[in-house]
């Protein structure tokens, strides 16, 4: 079974790798969030510091949904789907290797790139620690959440927009959280602990429940 | 082994595609499914597959693991090759092995036996529709699986590669196996029974309303 997992996860890191995989896409996007905001605020340095958080984290939370609406569909479109559901690997599985291999093509990116960018945003260093962190602990559940928006997708055959509207409020409080873990490494009462303990629980959570939703809606549309 | 229909009934919508169809197949044996388009061959080929609910009706594999949900016990050829065309052929090919498990031929003896030698590096975007088939046919040697559930296997085939194809499926039923097809091309698949879905119709193929 592990063997069975290996080998998807394997295969879709393959595909993701390959031209027109689509795994520098998110990372291009996150790029060029970052790169146009200090030219839409202006020189205002201060404001850049405090905003700057919010607007990596915002930039990652798009660039994670980039691709995800094609993770399924994709495999639907040309009968994989219907092998995959017949092996031994459990639905929930193949659903879990498929979102963590797309989290190692497009989420992994983005934290690696977060520290240099943060720069562009004037970052202070510890800010810079902590949001890699954060974004380290959180792409994670945007993804995993997401794989019940790519599982709709496939089964309406049409779904850029629906994975947009369905995943993006159940990532909301992955936003929150991890944008208040941030900011606590500027000051204030809240130890960075607080909300960032609250945001590896989602994330743990996401983890867990992504899977098994998302191959409950694949059963759903065999039926 | 064998496998076990009784009074399967199909629903596509309101349409009643057939129903009370029943009929039983030996080991070493193939199936034959017929009839005109839209009778609901590939519905009950999906069916049989587990990939689809019947309407009514009882399916077992008698002697396999799980009777009553056999789907890792069978081999699933849909009209789609389910294919990646950015891998190569044999990248596919060995990812359907290790993913399916209970391998059985190597990915180089599977791609020699349909006639794929030496194309293994080719990425599946580039090859002809008949050498994708040939490849999709060769997923079903690289797994030990005893039922084979084929729609239209030969599409795109030249005549050559449905004899070669034929062979394949002969070795198979006479190793024990077992085949459900659904064809128009006249294949040799060794000793055969015939089912005629467009038998099966029925009488009103507008489906009741239950709550009436």
């Amino acid at each position: 079974m592990s063997r069975a997992f290996l080998a998807l996860l394997a295969r879709d890191l393959r595909l993701a790798l390959r031209a027109g995989g689509g795994a520098g896409l998110g990372v291009v996007f996150f790029l060029a969030v970052v790169v146009v905001t200090p030219f839409a605020i202006g020189p205002d340095l201060a404001l850049l510091a405090r905003i700057g958080p919010a607007i990596l984290w915002i930039g990652a939370l798009l660039a994670s949904l980039i691709g995800l609406d094609r993770l399924f569909s994709a495999d639907a479109e040309d009968g994989a789907l219907d092998v995959l559901a017949m092996g031994a690997l459990p639905l929930e599985l193949v659903a879990a290797a498929k979102g963590l291999a797309h989290w190692i093509a497009t989420g992994l990116p983005l934290v690696v790139a977060a520290p240099v960018l943060a720069l562009l945003l004037n970052l202070a260093p510890a800010s810079i620690g902590a949001l890699t962190l954060t974004l380290l602990v959180g792409t994670p559940a945007i993804t995993f959440l997401g794989l019940i928006g790519a599982a709709f997708a496939a089964v309406f055959r049409r779904g850029g927009l629906l994975v947009a509207v369905l995943v993006m409020p159940l990532t909301i409080p992955v936003l929150i959280f991890a944008v208040a873990a941030t900011s606590t490494a500027l000051g204030g009462t809240v130890p960075f602990g607080t909300p960032f303990r609250i945001l590896l629980g989602l994330s743990l959570a996401a983890m867990v429940l992504g899977p098994i939703a998302a191959a409950a809606a694949l059963r759903v549309a065999r039926d | 082994m064998r496998l076990v229909v009784e009074k399967l009934a199909c629903r596509r919508g309101v349409r009643m595609l057939f129903q009370g169809l029943g009929f039983t197949l030996e080991a070493g044996r193939a199936l034959i499914v017929t009839g005109p388009n839209g009778t609901g061959k590939s519905s009950l080929l999906r069916i049989l597959a587990g990939l689809a609910r019947p309407e009514a009706g009882v399916l077992r594999l008698e002697g396999a693991p799980e009777p009553n949900d056999f789907a890792e016990d069978v081999h699933y050829l849909g009209h789609l090759d389910a294919h990646k065309g950015a891998l190569s052929a044999q990248e596919n090919l060995a990812f359907w092995r290790a993913m399916l498990g209970r391998p059985a031929l190597t990915v180089g003896e599977a791609m020699e036996a349909v006639g794929l030698g030496g194309l293994e590096r080719l990425p599946v975007a580039v090859l002809s529709a008949g050498q994708k088939r040939r490849l999709a046919l060769a997923r079903l040697l690289v797994a030990e699986r005893p039922l084979w559930l084929l729609d239209e296997p030969t599409t795109a085939l030249d005549v050559a590669a449905q004899l070669r194809f034929a062979e394949l499926a002969r070795a198979h039923v006479a190793a024990g196996g077992l085949i459900v097809a659904a064809t128009h091309a006249p294949l040799d698949f060794g000793p055969c029974d015939g089912l005629d879905l467009g038998a099966w119709r029925p009488a009103r193929p507008v489906a009741e309303r239950i709550d009436a």
